[in-house]
């Protein structure tokens, strides 16, 4: 049933945080696994090269919460799409991070699948990422030499590269308060409702000064279309606004659909979005 | 490293590598062939448990993070009565009844989810459909799947 070999990867479970920022600044090409559900697919399928790996699932009582901190909400790095689902704060304040984790997968994959390891993978396909982005989320970032914060916005440099270094785990999630009175908007296109891969997909608010959006699967990383917004912000119209949007994406064909459809897709998206979210 | 895990309310130890898929533990370690292996990339369902009252699929569980877990299969199911009769689970007589299974390979995982969905409706606000959205069928249309969950709800469950 698995097509690889488990005794290629040797496995370390460290019991805390210092014990896990420790074997990673030690341990060349050790692989963390939070929820598994990348990893494991890889290993299962055989496409997995061989390399150590660390199980982070014994640091669950320090990063698996969900706490509020100076107007802030703060998501473990262990917190499951369940744990985000069903979370009090969450659902009040960051319902594109509900929606997002609700159209992730299945029940099965959102009791296991965290966040982090959906921000990590870094596929531009990730569901909640464009939440993620215009929330204007920021991620820390810790090693046993001392910790960064960043914006999520800076996080990748590429398809599938980032900014994380090699000796480093994420530790949390940071959530800004939203603005005020913003209307939330929340779209994933793929081939069927559910354990789909997204084709396009989109998270945006707005309010009366200002629109946020961000959008996945059209481009090698997850993307704000600055202009769009600035667009739909100083009152274009939904052509108007879909006009400056095909300036900005950049999607291509592969396996799951083509440059043409997600272009398609998204134009009616931004026109949705504009009319939605009105007022 | 050696792993204990209770199974079905059985303490189990074993030996296999922490990165073996708890789906591999159960069926060739522990002989528990109720639960399948349909795709090992967590799109079927097939080798759904329970895992410390949360469904998982098994194939995407590294069992170093089953480590200390209480684990329910489908074998877990059913009860012997005093007179030593098997008394199915409500789950599972509805799927009998209601023509809920056909090849067989989705049930224990099918039967897995619906036993959780009963236990614990308000994990998928979006209700059964929901409940089951992990889980593939490629025999049944699940209309008898869906008559058979509706039926169990009714007869309610001996937990
Ligand atoms: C059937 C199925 C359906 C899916 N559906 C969707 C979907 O609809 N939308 C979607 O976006 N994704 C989907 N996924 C992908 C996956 O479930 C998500 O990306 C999930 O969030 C990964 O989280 P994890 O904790 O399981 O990751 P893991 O597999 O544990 O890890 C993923 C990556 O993140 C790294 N990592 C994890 N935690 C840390 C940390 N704290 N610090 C540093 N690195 C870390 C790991 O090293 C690895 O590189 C699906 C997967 C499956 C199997
Ligand atoms: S075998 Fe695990 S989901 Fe298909
Ligand atoms: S009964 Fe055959 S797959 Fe469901």
């Amino acid at each position: 049933m698995i097509a690889s070999n488990p005794v290629r990867y040797r496995a370390y479970v460290p019991v805390g945080v210092e014990e896990a920022l420790e074997q990673k600044a030690a341990i060349e090409n050790l692989l963390p696994i939070a929820g598994g559900t990348e990893v494991m697919v890889l290993l299962n399928e055989g496409l997995l090269a061989p390399c150590p790996v660390q199980s982070l699932h014994q640091l669950a009582g320090d990063w698996r919460g969900i706490r509020e901190s100076d107007g802030s909400l703060i998501i473990g790095a262990l917190a499951t799409y369940t744990d985000v689902r069903h979370h009090p704060v969450v659902c009040e304040r960051y319902p594109l991070l509900v929606e997002s984790a609700k159209v992730t997968g299945a029940l099965q994959i959102q009791n296991r699948g965290t966040l982090v390891g959906n921000i990590v993978n870094g596929s531009p396909a990730a569901d909640t990422v464009p939440a993620l982005f215009v929330y204007e989320a920021n991620i820390r970032l810790l090693s046993s030499s001392g910790e960064r914060v960043i914006s999520i916005n800076e996080f990748y440099t590429g398809y599938r590269k980032t900014i994380l270094r090699s000796d480093e785990l994420i530790s949390e999630i940071i959530l800004p308060a939203p603005p005020d009175g913003a209307r939330h908007y929340y779209r994933k296109v793929g081939t069927r409702a559910a354990q789909a891969i997204s084709k396009v997909v989109v998270a945006g608010i707005r309010t009366d000064h200002e629109t946020k959006l961000a959008w996945g699967s059209v481009g090698p990383t997850t993307l704000r279309a600055l202009k769009t917004e600035k667009a739909i912000a100083g009152g274009a119209s939904p052509e108007e606004a879909a006009v400056v949007l095909m300036e900005e994406l950049a999607p291509m064909d592969d396996i799951r659909s083509t440059r043409n459809y997600r272009l398609a897709v998204s134009r009616n998206l931004v026109m949705d979005f504009i009319h939605k979210t009105k007022e | 490293m050696t792993i204990r895990m209770t199974i079905n309310g059985r303490e189990y130890e074993t030996d296999a590598h922490p990165m073996m898929p708890l789906l591999d533990v159960l069926r060739e370690s522990c002989r528990l062939t109720g639960t399948k292996y349909g795709c090992g990339e967590g799109e079927c369902g097939a080798c759904t448990v329970i895992m410390n009252d949360e469904l998982v699929m098994s194939c995407m569980v590294p069992v170093m993070q089953a480590g200390g877990a209480e684990i329910e299969t489908v074998e877990g199911l059913a009860r012997v009565a005093e007179n030593g009769e098997e008394i199915l689970h409500p789950v599972q007589q509805a799927f009998l009844e209601c023509g809920g299974a056909q090849c067989g390979i989705c049930t224990p995982g099918m039967v897995m989810a619906g036993v959780h969905h009963l236990r614990h409706p308000d994990r998928a606000p979006g209700g059964l459909r929901e409940a089951l959205e992990g889980n593939l069928c490629r025999c049944t249309g699940y209309s008898a799947i869906f008559r058979a969950m509706e039926q169990a709800a009714k007869t309610g469950h001996p937990e």
